[in-house]
């Protein structure tokens, strides 16, 4: 049965827990860099918020990877789940000029 | 002897038994894959939140008036206002959780049935206390602050469904998942993953980093941004 390979584990056994540690120790580096940018307001505000969405990406990659082992699973699995969400940038490249178009109108109409 | 279907009109037994022939795409248990299209889903809820709550904040652009998080979430530590101290705090125990919560993974693959149950142990301890400290800020920001869903005293008032909206969501997920990994704790030490896999604490590891994954979105995009 193909199933009790998955079923116990045994393909990922091998997976030493210092990967955990190091991606753990990671996780909280990446939290406190992003911490202080905004403790110290580091300026100009676009490369805080850059490196404030990096830092955020590069952790979810790592939880996503090693956490919930993305890395070890089969190609089919790992595409099912990963591409989709993709989708969300649709919904971004609505949002963001229509956010900014209700903040004109509301500067036009009430004014600053 | 071979099994015709008797009738050919389309009746839910033909979908079963179509949708139930030996095929699978995934191979992995169909636990595991479910969880994944649940997380998938639950990605779009969150996703969604996220874009309203920018789209809200965009549109306070032009009259400025979007609060600061980090005056709003400031905390007074020795006779100084340190901002988003509990949200740090917060961020770390989280963090914390994520990683007994592999540990506790590791265990389970290597059927240790005592170490796995510690780690789920401790990892639901981590995550009650992060409701907790939710549940503190949430009644200091309603009783002294004066936020509502719909006003607030410090500007856009949009800025209160936005975070009730995402930190309750957020806070429920967590609060479910306590009580999924406190299950999964007592079915690990009644034996029940002996009789067969220990895949189970692999599926509750799966949607507790989820909820990890969402505060590190909502600690970037909310709090810090």
């Amino acid at each position: 049965m193909e199933h009790t390979d998955h079923a116990t584990g045994k393909g990922e056994q091998h997976q030493p827990i210092r990967i955990y540690i190091y991606v753990w120790v990671l996780l909280f580096v990446l939290s406190a860099l992003s911490y202080l940018l905004d403790y110290f307001e580091v300026h100009p505000d676009w490369l805080r918020r850059f490196l404030i969405t990096a830092f955020a990406l590069i952790k979810s990659a790592l939880i996503v990877a090693y956490f919930m082992h993305m890395r070890f699973e089969r190609i089919g699995l790992v595409l099912a789940i990963l591409l989709p969400p993709l989708l969300l940038m649709a919904l971004v490249a609505i949002i963001l000029p229509e956010g900014t178009y209700v903040s004109g109108v509301r500067e036009f109409f009430f004014g600053r | 002897m071979e099994r015709q279907p008797k009738r050919t009109l389309k009746s839910p037994s033909q979908l079963v038994s179509d949708w139930a022939s030996d095929l699978s795409a995934f191979k992995v248990v169909w636990g595991k894959a479910m969880m994944w299209i649940f997380l998938l889903s639950d990605t779009f809820i969150f996703g969604s939140f996220i874009a309203s709550y920018a789209s809200a904040r965009l549109a306070a652009s032009a009259t400025n008036s979007w609060p600061d998080p980090a005056k709003v979430f400031a905390l007074e530590l020795g006779g100084r206002e340190v901002p988003l101290l509990l949200i740090a705090i917060m961020t770390v125990v989280l963090i914390s959780s994520s990683g007994t919560m592999a540990i506790g993974v590791y265990h389970a693959y290597g059927r240790n049935k005592r170490m796995t149950a510690l780690f789920l142990v401790i990892t639901a301890l981590l995550g009650l206390t992060f409701v907790s400290m939710q549940a503190f800020e949430w009644t200091h920001l309603i009783r002294d602050l004066g936020f509502r869903p719909w006003t607030n005293p410090m500007g856009a008032p949009q800025f209160g469904s936005s975070f009730f909206m995402l930190t309750g969501f957020h806070g429920l997920h967590v609060t479910i998942g306590v009580i999924y990994l406190t299950v999964v704790a007592v079915r690990v030490l009644k034996g029940v993953y002996d009789r067969g896999s220990y895949v189970g604490v692999e599926i509750c590891g799966l949607y507790w980093h989820f909820v990890d994954l969402v505060w590190v979105f909502i600690f970037a995009f909310f709090y810090l941004f």
